[in-house]
């Protein structure tokens, strides 16, 4: 271990505003070892690499290493002299009507995820499902993917899927299961099924629900409960204090000027994320001609990515914003009381009032139902609702209470009182709260069928395990949060034997049924039998039955007790808070490996979760310890006590975080997940209790002496200059005001020293075709990922594991680097997605000894793998530390089910050899060629890149930058475009806008935003 | 003692260093420029064996077929497509539905088994070639395929090097013809091929395409 280490100060909050020089702190930073210019971020500054991270580590190893080296060369070389090995060729027996070799189809089906439709468009390559695009014509997608969605293939092609029927551990078949199930369903039969319990998901899918309703018709007194770990019983009991009924609020952002956020995460955590990120970001895109934008107030106690995007964020504890809430509800004259006073609340309501209807307040759901209903009553009371605001029905078959249902089913097996019990693709034995004591009653009841992807933790413990069917692999239906009904269609034959949950329903019921059968059925009853073909086939090839969305409903707000003072602020001492994982949610996605290593939002962590706090919290327990090494970050460990129970966590100090308080993310520390998922991280649902299932105080940190090792990339790759190189400040990211915008147009331009054109002896190079180039909007950017998870997925981008990401060993080729600007305790955060800059000076091309890296016709920074020898020379050359080196084998080669997976448009890369972003420039040579063979140019928009199209806000732009009329061009003579590191004449070719803030001039410290540099 | 070695062996020492440097030079030229572009190593005009003896002789040559009749998405896709048993079965369900040679064309039929043809044009999987995008342009099947129309079973008529690749595209005159030729075997370039082919390339808005992410990618 100690070898791994170099000689590192430990970063405490103390030492964050001690610099060598004893200057304030930067403009914008990206990690507090930044903010102290610590030697081991210097490190990863001015080396691509740390130094002794390609170092051989195993002394034993050494000796051997060299044998095999000598070895491996004398047998590299041999390979030349073999031939290529026969391939075979294998066309179909009878060729699908629309199939053309070669072309890949696309089909619309949707996505569930937390068991609400995300209309989705799978790309098929001869029948192997290999890339998720969203369903422009879904309202919960319109054309964007969230980092779940992109993922949807991996989760069907994950070896470690479950693939046989199992009866306590041994292979059964179905027919077994069905011959068990007969038995037991005769006896339950003749007691009206009072044994009986089924426990799922959140289920929205009408077929579903229809089904299950006849099942509890049959079996009487049978019971269903749908419950989610992550569940919105908050938001639903708001609605019912706050309307006597449990409607969906739908809001509209793009209508919006004014908005106030009560914790609510709507930008990754709202059913309907996807269209709220596209309505908020298209208010955010500024111009010259439309100096107009909304603005955003945050309060929360976590930082958020919806926190990250604000014009202003009060960082205050979950327990706090109760009392905030109330009191922006008194100023606006609603008789809610128990509000606490806040500098921000009078401004606040002045600039809610002014906009009147297009104002918005959000709760969410880590909120209690009052905030819900105050949030609700303000809305109302604004003129809001049928402006920013409507209310639907709720799109899901069991809208209230489903933790208390929940508790009400642990309760009955722990008495014995359940007999059966069924298992849905719910995963209890991991993600129910700790204190059901849910393993021991589970015990207690005799027979435990469980119906799920993966051997998991409730597998484990039932009788029965039925292997599911993914859902690109069956037949189904979706309801969207808005009630937009979504067919779900199999873009494969299921690859092992498995079945749907609608088959393994009927199993139960009408017995052995195709799901296809079941949901046609349905359906030709919902649309009627006339033109019902039609209807249908419309209905599956747009991805939306039409006319299927929730009509509004007219309801009033009843003041009730809600109103009065609330019960007061959780227990004293610290407070915890539990919130879903960016990455892996509550913990469903834990095997899949591309989620695991995306670097979160915001702490830039990668395959882990920390106990976050804010630096005073850090220095009030005496300092929380992270030492930066050539391997990862070594941070203190922490037990983390409450309420008699305890876990073990790495604690983390992250910006902007409320003070007295840590916030812990679910979906870690499986058991039994995968090889990927298994034991990493910790289980914080451990601490979680149904109580208190977002927020509990009374926390207790006691450190315990030892480290553990995060791999966190927040210092990876970083463009910036030192401290001591403070004159010549670098730009990389730029910020303004909408105020100084208006103020001055070219306030941007002025911020860098862009070298003036023409600037060179040598002559640049000359497009005659096309010219790509890229524009990306900072302003719109809300750094949620999906742009790196859609990358990952188009072009093969392989997972390298924790070890490795700690090295700085990454291979994403797009990364969205986040960036504060002012102080530790309340910092702004800023997103820049940072990809290849096709610079057309590139400096990486004019180092390449064997001209594996070259500048194509239309400025493209070609890179050649099979010419590449690995001197990584290029990337060394590269001040925007954009290229990836292969170090190890990090393609899987062998899995069979990831064969099928990748894009077959791209080539797999191998061991020793660099990449890096192309443009997606197998997408540019489809459109060429398409547009060549239909005998007409290429025009805007003809080439959507992966991370353009993934992109929710729409902050990236792909185009040709030769033609003025295209979007990018437009974009690029913007008055807040500009390049990174142009002094360097590199001429990159992606370019970005620079961020727009709207602070209020009112809301106190606001004018520490009106500074810049 | 007398000497072994006379004095006229000092040449020959002499000569044979200058020898076998010049030797080594050309076994490595052999081995580098040689041997690469062998038929040894490309398998170029070796003819492979198939599962069925189908013959382009036959079905081409003799019968006239067009090959648009069995490769459909050439105009259309990267792959020219090797056509489903289906294909097959439209004409021998009627003909020579008895003849054993063609067994294992039936029972791929009767089994839903495709045939395992053996791929004859094997790019490496780093090369991204479409078929679509040439002979919508004007390079004719039989300009890479050679005389189809004459082969039992077929062979690779070029070497498939990156050098032959490039040699057309940085010269498509010398080779392109008109659309209503490419599927043409018995097109011969006529005595003003490169003047036709100058013409040709501006009409079909030939461009010369020598980036390396053309092809690579």
């Amino acid at each position: 271990m100690s070898q791994e280490r170099v000689p590192a100060v430990p970063v405490e909050f103390q030492g964050v505003r001690r610099r060598p020089d004893g200057e304030g702190p930067r403009r914008y930073w990206k990690s507090l070892d930044e903010l102290a210019d610590a030697p081991a971020f210097l490190e990863f500054l001015h080396r691509e690499f740390p130094e002794q991270a390609s170092m051989f580590e195993d002394p034993k190893g050494r000796r051997e290493f060299m044998t095999l080296m000598g070895a491996s060369l004398a047998l590299a070389g041999l390979t030349a002299c073999t031939k290529q090995p026969a391939e075979k060729i294998l066309p179909y027996v009878r060729q699908p009507e629309q199939l053309v070799p070669g072309r890949p189809l696309f089909f619309a089906t949707a996505a569930g995820h937390d068991g609400y439709a995300r209309g989705i468009l799978v790309e098929s390559h001869e029948g192997r499902p290999t890339k998720v695009e969203g369903n422009p014509d879904h309202p919960a997608s319109l054309g964007a993917t969230d980092v779940f969605g992109q993922a949807h293939v991996l989760g069907l092609y994950d070896p470690d899927r479950s693939k046989t029927v199992l009866n306590v551990g041994q292979d059964r078949t179905w027919g077994d299961f069905r011959a068990a199930l007969r038995e037991t369903l005769e006896r339950q039969k003749a007691r009206g099924g009072a044994g009986l319990r089924f426990l799922t998901g959140r289920v929205t899918s009408p077929t579903l629900a229809a089904q299950m309703a006849g099942l509890l018709a049959a079996f009487p007194q049978a019971k269903w409960v749908s419950w989610e770990p992550a569940g919105r019983d908050n938001a639903r009991a708001g609605a019912v204090l706050a309307f006597g009924e449990p409607v969906e609020a739908q809001y509209r952002f793009d209508r919006a000027d004014v908005v106030l956020s009560l914790e609510a995460d709507f930008v990754s955590s709202h059913p309907a994320s996807l269209r709220l990120v596209r309505e908020f970001a298209s208010r955010r895109k500024v111009s010259a001609e439309k100096p107009e934008m909304n603005r955003l107030y945050v309060v929360e106690g976590s930082p958020t990515s919806t926190g990250a995007s604000a014009d202003h964020r009060l960082a205050l504890r979950s327990s706090e914003i109760e009392g905030f809430a109330r009191a922006v509800a008194a100023g606006l004259g609603l008789p809610v009381e128990g509000g606490v006073d806040h500098a921000w609340v009078g401004p606040i309501v002045a600039d809610l009032k002014g906009a009147g209807a297009k104002a918005l307040v959000v709760a969410g759901e880590s909120q209690p139902p009052a905030v819900h209903a105050i949030a609700h009553a303000v809305n109302e009371a604004l003129g809001a609702v049928g402006s920013t605001v409507a209310y639907t029905a709720p799109a899901e078959a069991a809208p209230v209470g489903e933790t208390a249902a929940f508790k009400a089913l642990v309760g009955e097996m722990r008495q014995g009182a359940v007999e059966v019990l069924v298992v849905l693709g719910s995963n209890p034995a991991y993600a129910a709260p700790a204190d059901l004591g849910l393993v021991e009653a589970l015990d207690k009841v005799p027979l435990r069928i469980h119906h799920g992807l993966y051997i998991d933790e409730t597998a484990e413990r039932c009788h029965w395990h039925l292997p599911a069917s993914h859902a690109l692999e069956s037949w189904g239906d979706l309801r969207a949060a808005d009630g937009t009904v979504s067919l779900v269609q199999p873009l494969i034959a299921p690859l092992y034997n498995t079945l749907s949950e609608i088959e393994v329903l009927a199993a139960f019921g009408e017995g052995e049924q195709k799901a296809y059968d079941v949901l046609r059925a349905r359906w030709e009853e919902q649309m009627g039998s006339i033109d019902f073909e039609k209807r249908w086939n419309r209905a599956l090839h747009d991805g939306v039955v039409a006319g299927s969305a929730f009509e509004a409903k007219a309801v009033k707000v009843a003041v009730g007790d809600w109103a009065k003072a609330g019960q007061g602020a959780a227990a004293g001492g610290l407070e915890i808070a539990f919130r879903t994982d960016p990455a892996v949610f509550d913990g469903r996605f834990a095997n899949l490996g591309w989620l695991q290593e995306l670097p979160k939002p915001l702490t830039r962590i990668t395959w882990d979760n920390v106990a976050l706090l804010s630096p005073k919290t850090a220095a009030a327990l005496g300092g929380v310890s992270t030492e930066q090494t050539a391997s990862g970050h070594f941070t203190e460990v922490a037990e983390l006590r409450i309420g008699g129970r305890s876990v073990r966590a790495p604690l983390w100090v992250l910006p902007g975080h409320a003070d007295g308080a840590v916030t812990v993310h679910l979906g870690f520390g499986r058991r039994r997940a995968g090889q990927v998922g298994t034991g990493v991280g910790f289980d914080a649902y451990a601490l979680r209790t149904s109580e208190a299932p977002w927020a509990a105080g009374g926390l207790e940190v006691v450190k315990t002496g030892e480290s553990a090792r995060v791999a966190c990339t927040q210092d990876h790759w970083t463009m910036e200059a030192t401290a001591h190189e403070q004159a010549a400040e670098r730009h990389v990211v730029r910020a303004v005001t909408l105020a100084d915008l208006v103020k001055d147009p070219h306030a941007v331009h002025k911020m860098g020293h862009d070298p003036a054109p023409g600037l060179s002896m040598y002559p640049g190079h000359r497009y005659e075709g096309h010219a790509w180039g890229m524009a990306i909007d900072m302003s719109a950017c809300v750094g949620c990922n999906a742009c790196v998870a859609a990358c990952q997925s188009e072009n093969n981008v392989p997972v390298v594991g924790k070890d490795q990401v700690g090295r700085g060993r990454e291979m994403h080729w797009i990364r969205v680097d986040r960036y504060y600007e002012g102080p530790p305790e309340s910092p702004s955060t800023f997103h820049q997605p940072v990809l290849c800059m096709h610079c057309e000076n590139a400096p990486c091309e004019v180092v390449c000894p064997v001209a594996a890296t070259v500048h194509s016709e239309e400025g493209l920074n070609d890179m050649v793998y099979n010419r590449c020898v690995g001197t990584r020379y290029c990337s060394n050359n590269c001040p925007y530390k954009v290229r990836r080196f292969n170090f190890l084998l990090y393609q899987d080669w062998e899995t069979p089910t990831f064969k099928m997976m990748r894009n077959p448009e791209v080539t797999v890369r191998s061991r020793g050899v660099m990449e890096k972003c192309t443009y997606c420039v197998q997408r540019i040579s489809r459109a060429r060629i398409d547009a060549k063979n239909q005998g007409r140019d290429m025009k805007d928009g003809d080439v959507v890149t992966a991370c353009e199209a993934a992109c929710p806000a729409q902050a990236i732009v792909f185009g040709d930058v030769n033609d003025p009329g295209s979007r990018v061009s437009k974009l690029k003579a913007s008055e807040r475009s500009y390049g990174l590191l142009t002094e360097l004449q590199t001429k990159p070719r992606t370019t970005y806008l620079a961020a727009v803030r709207n602070p209020n001039p009112e809301i106190p410290g606001a004018g520490s935003e009106a500074h810049h540099g | 003692m007398a000497q072994v070695f006379p004095r006229s062996a000092n040449q020959i020492a002499k000569a044979s260093v200058v020898l076998g440097a010049v030797l080594a030079v050309t076994v490595a030229g052999i081995v580098v420029f040689v041997i690469p572009r062998s038929a040894y190593v490309t398998r170029q005009k070796e003819a492979r064996a198939q599962p069925v003896p189908f013959y382009h002789l036959h079905h081409v040559g003799g019968m006239g077929i067009d090959c648009r009749y069995c490769h459909t998405s050439v105009e259309k896709s990267a792959t020219a497509g090797i056509p489903p048993t289906k294909t097959c079965m439209n004409c021998h369900s009627q003909i020579f539905n008895q003849s054993p040679t063609l067994e294992p064309v039936r029972a791929s039929w009767r089994t839903d088994t495709p045939i395992e043809w053996v791929k004859v044009h094997d790019l490496p999987d780093f090369v991204y070639f479409n078929h679509s995008a040439h002979v919508n342009k004007g390079v004719g099947c039989t300009t890479c395929h050679g005389p189809v129309d004459k082969m039992t079973y077929v062979w690779q008529e070029k070497s498939l090097l990156m050098e032959w690749c490039l040699d057309c595209h940085r010269q498509p005159e010398k080779y392109l013809r008109p659309k209503s030729e490419v599927f043409s075997t018995a097109w011969k370039a006529p005595s003003n091929q490169l003047e036709l082919g100058r013409r040709l390339a501006a009409e079909y808005k030939v461009k010369t395409q020598v980036t390396c992410s053309t092809c690579h990618r």
